[in-house]
């Protein structure tokens, strides 16, 4: 089993989806109602800041809001939804990675988010 | 060669997927590091200025209140121009690989063209903010501020050369259906660029404590 199968489980020889899945990207409509869906979200973001919630309650849902995106585009504008897994083994290690440098910096030097 | 090794996505290498692909991941998952410490240093930082100007309203030790800096309005704009030029990247990929090369090379230019219009707006907002006093050495909240939003203002003219560089080659025919997978690699780079500023639009720009200090 070579790496590139550890990906998605794609038979053994179909190298062609092994490699990139690039055949089961999506379309052009796909991704234009995904761009809708991200303007609006952020159009909400904006809305939601001048509501005057609790500090509390407009960092959830900021933060929710700012993780779907994130997720959005990297699932399928950077194709990791359909991509091989060892792919999406370096982002996520560098993003962990990230988080947690960011974590611990501010939870021991004395920052903080809010 | 066929047109499938040729774009890269059937190359016999030891992990069965083309390494340009491979690296590019790799790099990204290596941005995050800089990016999120960047990010983190601002946070430490923020609040530790001793004198404004500050990014959101602030009242000082000796009673003065401070406005804030930041104009959400028009940062709106900004973030939602570099995420619309996330769609017309990922729509001159869609072109491309379905091998027509004129709709890559519009939706191409439309999106260095995006990505020129968010640097300027980066600058407009970076000579407002020196207008209020705010430089790279005023404060700490400018040093970090400007370190971060700098580095990702260099992150979007590095892809907008790319993506210029890229409009160009296909011009003189040397970008066709076969070599999609540079305009992927330039997607990823673009895409990444892109996530980097919801994070900082969300956590920079939209949570902003109201200082006392």
């Amino acid at each position: 089993m070579t790496l590139a199968q550890y990906g998605k489980g794609a038979p053994a020889g179909d190298e062609h989806h092994d490699a990139g899945h690039q055949d089961k990207h999506p379309g052009a409509l796909e991704y234009a109602q995904i761009g809708v869906i991200l303007a609006i979200i952020t159009a909400i973001e904006v809305a939601i800041y001048y509501l005057g919630l609790s500090q509390t309650v407009l960092v959830l849902f900021l933060l929710g809001f700012s993780a779907i995106k994130f997720s959005m585009v990297v699932l399928w504008f950077m194709h990791l939804k359909f991509d091989n897994r060892l792919f999406s083994s370096m982002f996520v290690l560098g993003f962990v990675l990230a988080i947690a440098i960011f974590t611990i910096a501010l939870s021991t030097v004395g920052g903080k988010l809010v | 060669m066929s047109a499938t090794a040729a774009a890269g996505h059937s190359l016999e290498t030891s992990t069965g997927l083309d390494n340009r692909k491979l690296l590019m991941w790799l790099f990204l998952g290596s941005e995050c590091l800089f990016f999120g410490s960047l990010i983190a240093a601002y946070l430490l930082y923020r609040d530790k200025s001793v004198s404004g100007p500050f990014p959101s309203d602030t009242t000082t030790a000796d009673g003065v209140f401070h406005p804030g800096l930041f104009d959400i309005p028009f940062t709106s704009v900004s973030a939602f121009v570099l995420l619309m030029s996330s769609v017309s990247m990922v729509l001159a990929l869609a072109a491309i690989q379905r091998g027509n090369v004129r709709g890559m090379r519009i939706w191409l230019f439309t999106t260095a063209m995006l990505g020129l219009l968010f640097i300027s707006g980066q600058a407009f907002e970076f000579t407002e903010f020196n207008h209020e006093g705010l430089s790279l050495s005023s404060n700490l909240f400018g040093t970090t501020f400007f370190v971060l939003t700098g580095f990702h203002g260099a992150h979007v003219t590095i892809g907008v050369l790319i993506l210029l560089s890229l409009f160009v080659w296909s011009l003189q025919g040397k970008i066709g259906q076969a070599q999609s997978l540079n305009i992927e690699l330039a997607g990823l780079y673009w895409h990444f660029v892109d996530i980097v500023w919801i994070v900082i639009f969300t956590v920079i720009y939209l949570i902003q404590p109201e200082l006392k200090l």
